[in-house]
């Protein structure tokens, strides 16, 4: 009957997300985006979350790989490098035009080996220097993107990448509303399907990994990383493996994020994007999948949700409270009302994120414990008391 | 040569800004293991107050010299700041002592965009100009050139560790802040309380960092809601440059920062033959940390702690 429930429960959530995005549109498809970017939040937070979630690396650098994978697709879909190289205009007579099939694995592998290659100077590092480092990691990235426009362009500089391709299989394009059954389904519909499909084949992956040897082995190294290694799990591959496992879902996601938009530029990967992710992450519940899709969308599409609704309050206030004032105001109470009425996230794990219990406090005075530890000796016997340890070695 | 003595001045100054406000970084730090991220926003509610002060007094008594103007300013600026961060500490850190580690970082986020927005409704987001309250003239010593704010800066650095060293070595408050940071459980048992204890380190972070953004203010010439972000975060970088927990450590990163960005602007254009221009300082000075903290993984003068994320 469980089982069977279950499963009715299950069908009407796939039915309720299959239909959101039309019944959206109707109200305007700037609703159906606000669902569309909390969908690119939560990939990137769920790949976040392994880094931080399961591992235990605080990363601050985390929008370094999905810029990665956004200006990689940017570049070799749009008219960027054939304008700006003859050699390669030449190469390519009709323009680069890369199929999303190639671009999103090579998105994926490109930003898996950024990982790597962040993850070998700061193997050492622990805690708040690690951080520091990411934080600078994701900053050198953007600050690449924001000046390889001189001496030779590539990236555009702060201008970005313009008339990006948008994505394109089976014929469909996506970038066009699609007749279907006497039915207009809008271009921001359809690639709510295209990360809908992406966020779910994230989270079977995730759930995946969590079970997996892998996955208790970040456990593992979260807890205690001197503990794991005398355990014989290999802690250097492993975080090594955490990073670019985490970069590559960052990747993915870039360069969706590309194809949707169809154009790129460094602001979108400020280091205040980073910080989000990793407070959607902690605000949601820290290694736990749906605590962190939580924190996800409440983060990323609440206060979108509020600009709309800002209108009346900015008239009340005459101005001064404008949209965006509104929109920080929100993001920033909710970060902290949340934290304070639940500091391990909205909605933690059972089992793993345990709070941590202070040593000192688990020790006991003798006279306080229940079976004192070591052998009983006679002598210890006060005269005419019950003994307490029947089955000690020396009764 | 004129160059490279024109860096150095420069980057002093810079350094010793980035050296006071990584003084509040460190000191937070090695007492509650937290970094405050809200920071760079009470340098800028520093800053701002000070403005505001400045602003007013030019109103109410146009007689008045400008330093003793700056000097009433900078001591407003200080009491509202200080004001705001145990404010702060007292709200979004206090309650989440014991809980995870991330925890706070997140309500220390939280508290740095709330109070971004919170200076955006009283002060407009506009940039507003800074007004030079010492005269302008420079200084030549050779070619380099030094203004009177810059000498200002380096003397009032030079007075505030002065003063901190004081406070930290010679006075009770001092002795409980390091009985504090040394083990707080054994500190408490011998008579000191950790809460008042940590509120003073909060308000020397605070009146530091006011001071910091009042030169910074000053030598810039502009103010705005989101001016504590880049001095905060270079001043991070910083404490953890030198080893965050550790006074001298906070104040040899910060003047080392500011030293290498400046030579490192100066420089790297020639160096590199044009191909990178000082856009990249940003950049030089971040892969400096990152080889710094590969070779030394605590920092130039931090202890090998263990403890993690």
């Amino acid at each position: 009957m469980a089982q069977k429930n279950k499963l009715v429960f299950f069908l009407l959530c796939a039915l309720a997300l299959l239909v959101l995005p039309l019944v959206l549109q109707g109200f305007g498809n700037a609703w159906v985006r606000i669902v569309n970017i909390a969908l690119l939040y939560t990939m990137l937070a769920l790949g976040l979350n392994i880094v931080v979630g399961y591992a235990g690396l605080l990363d601050l650098g985390y929008v370094a790989f999905f810029a990665v994978g956004a200006y990689l697709y940017g570049l070799l879909a749009s008219p960027q490098l054939t304008d700006n190289f003859p050699a390669i205009a030449a190469m390519f007579p009709h323009g680069l035009h890369l199929s999303i099939w190639l671009a999103l694995p090579l998105g994926l592998l490109v930003a898996a080996t950024a990982g790597v290659l962040l993850g070998i100077p700061v193997l050492k590092l622990r805690g708040d220097y690690l951080a520091i480092v990411t934080l600078g990691f994701g900053e050198i990235i953007r600050i690449f993107m924001n000046n390889l426009d001189h001496p030779v362009n590539i990236t555009n500089g702060p201008k970005g990448v313009n008339q990006i391709d948008p994505v394109h299989f089976f014929g469909i394009n996506l970038s066009k509303p699609l007749h279907l059954f006497g039915f207009d389904v809008a271009s921001v519909s359809l690639y709510y399907y295209l990360f809908l499909v992406a966020v779910i084949i994230t989270l079977i992956i995730c759930k995946r990994l969590e079970d997996s040897r892998i996955g208790r082995a970040w456990m593992a190294i979260r807890e205690d990383d001197v503990a794991a290694k005398a355990m014989g799990l290999n802690v250097r591959n492993l975080k090594l493996l955490a990073f670019g496992m985490g970069a590559s879902f960052g990747g993915v996601s870039g360069a969706l994020f590309a194809s949707f938009q169809q154009f790129v530029s460094p602001e979108s990967f400020s280091l205040m994007e980073s910080v989000m992710i990793v407070a959607m992450v902690v605000l949601g519940g820290l290694g736990h999948l749906p605590g962190v899709v939580v924190g996800a969308l409440l983060l990323s599409a609440l206060p979108e949700v509020l600009r709309y609704v800002a209108g009346p309050l900015q008239q009340m206030t005459d101005g001064r409270l404008d949209a965006a004032i509104l929109r920080q105001l929100f993001i920033a109470l909710a970060m902290i009302i949340i934290m304070l009425l639940r500091p391990r996230g909205l909605w933690p794990s059972p089992e793993h994120g345990k709070a941590k219990i202070d040593p000192a406090d688990k020790v006991m005075p003798l006279t306080a414990q229940q079976d004192p530890p070591g052998i009983d000796f006679p002598s210890d016997a006060t005269p005419g008391a019950v003994a307490v340890r029947q089955d000690a070695i020396n009764p | 040569m004129d160059i490279l003595l024109q860096q150095i001045i420069n980057g002093l100054v810079l350094g010793s800004m980035y050296a006071l406000i990584a003084l509040g970084y460190t000191m937070v730090y090695g007492i509650i293991q937290l970094i405050n991220f809200a920071h760079g926003e009470v340098l800028m509610v520093g800053a701002l107050t000070a403005w505001s002060v400045i602003g007013w007094l030019q109103g109410v008594a146009p007689g008045m010299p400008a330093w003793v103007m700056l000097l009433l300013a900078t001591l407003a600026g200080c009491v509202v700041a200080s004001i705001v961060n145990v404010l702060i500490e007292k709200f979004a850190y206090r309650p989440l002592r014991n809980a995870p580690r991330l925890a706070p970082l997140i309500t220390a986020l939280g508290m740095s965009i709330l109070l971004q927005a919170l200076a955006m409704m009283i002060w407009k987001p506009n940039v507003k100009s800074f007004p030079s309250m010492l005269p302008t003239d420079p200084f030549f010593i050779g070619e380099a050139v030094i203004t009177p704010t810059q000498i200002m800066i380096l003397v009032v650095t030079v007075m505030a560790l002065a003063v901190l060293t004081w406070i930290v070595n010679y006075t009770n408050i001092g002795r409980a802040m390091r009985a504090t940071a040394e083990n707080p459980r054994v500190a408490s048992l011998m008579g000191v309380k950790p809460d008042s204890v940590i509120s003073a380190t909060f308000v020397i972070g605070a009146v530091l960092a006011a001071i910091a953004g009042v030169m910074y203010a000053s030598n810039y010439g502009t103010a705005q809601h989101f001016m504590g972000f880049l001095p905060g975060l270079k001043a991070f970088t910083a404490a953890v440059f030198g080893g965050i927990g550790n006074l001298a450590g906070a104040v040899v990163g910060g003047v080392l920062l500011g030293l290498i960005e400046a030579i490192g602007s100066g420089y790297l254009g020639t160096l590199t033959g044009g191909f990178l221009g000082s856009d990249y300082t940003d950049i030089f000075a971040f892969i400096v940390l990152i080889i710094v903290l590969t070779l030394r993984p605590s920092g130039l003068l931090g202890e090998r702690v263990a403890d993690r994320a």
